[in-house]
């Protein structure tokens, strides 16, 4: 398939400047990087985070008050899917002593560590057991476990990165547990890069001091969440996994406890009650909110659920205005839309262009300043290409990475996007790739402890959906370090929390009935219904068909 | 449902743009016909298979997971008009064609063997009493054949088979486990569940285990850095920017294990 006739007439414009620039990148020439006082400009006038355009403050709950992306905002002051006064609370359909709500890597870790202590665990999951964030991870995992390094460089590392706005308890659980949750996994049987001694192999990445990156080839992820889930099967006398049954509302106990979740099995549309005596959200990220309409690299069900059932049973969040854009996600073709394309192309000396081919930033600005380049090129200047399924699209000029670096840099350097984009008819090492940022982060969300534990009684949470570990910026590999580390710790706590004389009283939903109080007494009269479970991409046209909805919506 | 797929900020020209992952008809667009389990749908050419069906009005439940080709939700068997020959794919990574027959296959069953890998033995024989099926294969690699990830699936088969594990787990990294290549096999047998037995015996029991990283645990265990990681909770912005900027960096060229900070108060 490759580029269109009329992609390849533009790539000409960017062929025609390129061996000038290649002349100039030889001679150690860069596009000026900004001042910091022009990064200021550029972001608060472009950068998602920053424009308080498309914010607003957040009306209700325990974050009321503070702003949020319109997206967020609308989630946090959403109403439950379920009418409370319907729903019969004293017939239970599921009773165990761990509830644990996601299948990712936080859950999985969780429940591997609750039923290590010999307690019954439920993991329920929206769709398949690891359709997950986690899956998709392809960078790393971060660990001192070199004898140059040690958690106190992995804290200084971690603290810097999120500009010293990081909650440092969690911070020093972090860097406390990493090399242990490596172990933990070495011994589950993960298959790291090593060397033939047995040393693991580790990498440097943007703002480290030492190598601290472990991989399993280019998909760490993938191969952490294959070897958990396996574990969990093994383990079925203890852990039970309930796949396409999402929670949708928390359930308390009269005395505030948290006392279990309504389930709903996606496939027949039933309802169930789950009780259990501890209760641990690890539902990840928010990806496919799109804010502000930017594609994603996440998950099919990464939708922000969590933080939603959490903020009506009153527990607040940290960061969660904060959001990371990677700012070459791909553009084209359209199948890869979203999907990261590695800093390390930009590294390697691949210029960033717009549309008649010419530079207009310097291409390794921090990631947020050169996210927000890349949109004003489009939005303000109208010179990104447009791709054949409407997107915007700059220009990454990778061939000139084998200019400048030899013939058949490329193929060595960027295997898989190699591979990726050669599968669709692009040749990477001869043709630019199209790109635009992309929502790639979840960077606050559920405020915890370092026990993993939430301001109520008997409710855990670790992973993607919490808040706080990474401050206002994540440094690469410290998700997936995060989701094993809380994940662990959620886990043992709900245990020691579950098997510690925990009575549980009546269940109810009062809190869902006083969230709808407040909602109406902030006006907010006619409020989105979530969780939302799952994205609809259906067109408009197609929407506007769907007689069943606008049935129900009159309801 | 919701807004969150909202429209394009203010400032965007006026041409109409794709936001989050729905798909549009640009003007002049060319539509293709393309038949979902028998029954036709006109598409937007240059889409995958899984966006196409979105655009056509199905919402997945089933045989969608993370759209970037790593999670193996999204098998799909497809054939092209007046053609005999099996295609299989990934839903989100393959590209729509014109008159393609296509199913999902979201779910395909598979035996797997339940396992203690702390109890296990890391040998060949304990992979073969737990599935005793491997020597059903006929090696008509209709397996490798049918895998949309390129894993010769055959060749690490056939490499337990002859008793190497080592061989098998490296062969078979890249699986993503969509059970296409069992819903293939004329022997009935499950492979990626025993390919994953083989990776995790071998990342467990054959390959060298780590000493550094044993050692680093016994130090964090003895408590070795519960102090100083107490103080740097309790420090100012301005006491950690100063160590921030203080950090020695390991050279990227330092060959891993030799390189060492002037200051190692901290390790
Ligand atoms: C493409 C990509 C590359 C990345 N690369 C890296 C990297 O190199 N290094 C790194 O450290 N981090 C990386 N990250 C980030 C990291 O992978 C994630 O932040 C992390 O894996 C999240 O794990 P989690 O367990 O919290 O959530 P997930 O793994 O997303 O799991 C959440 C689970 O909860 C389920 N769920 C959601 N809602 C509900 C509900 N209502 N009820 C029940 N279940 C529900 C989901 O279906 C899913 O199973 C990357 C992320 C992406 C998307
Ligand atoms: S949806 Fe995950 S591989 Fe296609």
């Amino acid at each position: 398939m490759g580029y269109t006739p009329e992609m390849k007439e533009l790539i000409k414009r960017v062929e025609a400047s390129r061996p000038e620039r290649v002349e100039r990148a030889r001679r150690g020439e860069h596009y000026p990087a900004l001042s910091l006082e022009e990064r200021e400009v550029v972001l608060n006038k472009f950068h998602p985070d920053y424009q308080q355009e498309g914010r607003r403050p957040v009306r209700v709950g325990p974050n009321k008050g503070q702003a949020f992306p319109e997206e967020v905002a609308g989630m946090l002051e959403s109403r439950s899917m379920l009418r409370p006064e319907r729903i019969d609370l004293s017939k239970v359909d599921f009773d165990t002593d761990v509830l644990i709500i996601g299948g990712g890597g936080a859950g999985t870790s969780a429940a591997l560590m609750a039923s290590q202590a010999g307690l019954n665990v439920i993991m329920t999951t929206k769709l398949r057991h690891g359709d997950a964030n986690t899956m998709m991870a392809e960078g790393g995992i971060q660990a001192a476990s070199q004898e140059c390094d040690s958690p106190f460089y992995h804290y200084l590392d971690t603290i810097g990165g999120g500009h010293f706005t990081n909650q440092p308890d969690l911070v020093a659980a972090l860097s406390h547990d990493a090399p242990l949750s490596i172990a933990w996994l070495e011994s589950l049987g993960m298959m790291f890069n090593k060397l033939p001694d047995g040393r693991l192999d580790v990498r440097h990445f943007g703002g480290s001091s030492r190598k601290r990156m472990h991989s399993a080839g280019d998909m760490t992820g993938a191969e952490i969440m294959r070897v958990l889930r396996d574990e969990a099967r093994n383990r079925r006398d203890l852990i039970t996994t309930l796949e396409f049954c999402p929670a949708v509302e928390l359930l308390l106990d009269e005395e505030g406890k948290c006392a279990g979740a309504v389930l709903y099995n996606m496939e027949t549309r039933e309802f169930f009650v789950a009780r259990a005596r501890a209760v641990i959200l690890a539902t990840g990220g928010f990806g496919r909110l799109h804010i502000k309409g930017f594609a994603t690299t996440n998950h099919y069900g990464a939708t922000m659920d969590g933080v939603v059932m959490a903020y009506r049973v009153g527990v607040g969040t940290n960061f969660l205005y904060s959001t990371q854009y990677h700012p070459t996600g791909v553009a084209y073709p359209e199948q890869n839309v979203g999907l990261l394309i590695t800093e390390k192309v930009r590294g390697l000396g691949a210029h960033v262009l717009n549309i008649d081919g010419e530079q207009f930033c310097f291409p390794l600005e921090p990631r947020d300043v050169e996210s927000a380049e890349l949109i004003k090129e489009a939005v303000e200047k109208n010179k990104a290409v447009i791709t054949p399924t409407g997107r915007f699209g700059l220009w990454l000029d990778s061939p000139m990475i084998d200019l400048l670096h030899g013939e058949g840099t490329v193929r060595k350097e960027l295997p898989a996007k190699f591979i990726q984009f050669d599968r669709h008819g692009i040749d990477i090492s001869k043709e630019p790739m199209l790109v635009y940022p992309t929502l790639h982060y979840q960077n606050g969300g559920i405020a915890i402890n370092s026990a993993a534990a939430t301001a109520i009684p008997g409710l855990f949470a670790a992973g993607e959906t919490v808040g706080g570990i990474h401050g206002e910026n994540r440094l690469m590999g410290n998700s997936l370090q995060d989701i094993i580390t809380f994940g662990r710790r959620a886990g043992v706590s709900a245990a020691n929390y579950a098997s510690n004389g925990v009575e549980l009283k009546k269940l109810t939903l009062d809190h869902v009935n006083k969230f709808e109080k407040e909602l109406a007494e902030a006006g907010i009269t006619n409020p989105l219904i979530a969780p939302i479970l799952l994205p609809d991409y259906a067109t408009d046209e197609v929407s506007s068909r769907r007689l069943m909805d606008a049935q129900m919506d009159s309801e | 449902m919701s807004d969150a797929q909202t429209a394009p900020a203010k400032s965007t020209p006026a041409q109409q743009v794709a936001t989050g992952d729905r798909a549009i008809l640009p003007e002049g667009a060319k539509t293709i016909p393309i038949y979902v389990m028998g029954k036709k749908y006109e598409v937007p050419e240059t889409l995958t298979i899984m966006k196409a069906m979105e655009f056509a009005g199905f919402k997945f439940l089933r045989g969608c997971g993370c759209r970037g080709g790593i999670c193996g939700a999204c098998p799909t068997v497809y054939r092209k008009e007046g053609d005999y020959k099996l295609h299989f794919g990934l839903a989100c990574q393959t590209v729509v064609e014109p008159n393609m027959y296509l199913a999902q296959i979201p779910f395909y069953p598979a035996n797997r063997a339940g396992y203690s890998l702390d109890e296990i033995e890391p040998t060949a024989e304990a992979i073969f009493a737990l599935y005793p099926e491997l020597f059903r294969c006929v090696a008509c690699n209709n397996c490798t054949k049918a895998c949309p990830m390129g894993v010769q699936v055959l060749d690490y088969i056939s490499a337990l088979k002859q008793g190497d594990i080592a061989k098998a787990a490296k062969l078979s990294f890249d699986c993503i486990q969509c059970g296409l290549c069992a819903s293939r096999c004329m022997g009935e047998l499950p492979q990626y569940h025993i390919a994953q037995l083989a990776r995790r015996i071998y990342g467990k029991y054959i390959q060298p285990h780590a000493d550094h990283l044993a050692k680093r645990v016994a130090e964090i265990e003895s408590g070795k850095y519960d102090e100083i990681l107490g103080k740097l909770t309790e420090m100012s912005k301005d006491e950690l920017a100063k160590l921030y900027k203080e950090r020695e960096r390991e050279p990227d060229l330092a060959p891993l294990g030799t390189w060492m900070p002037q200051d190692t108060q901290y390790l």
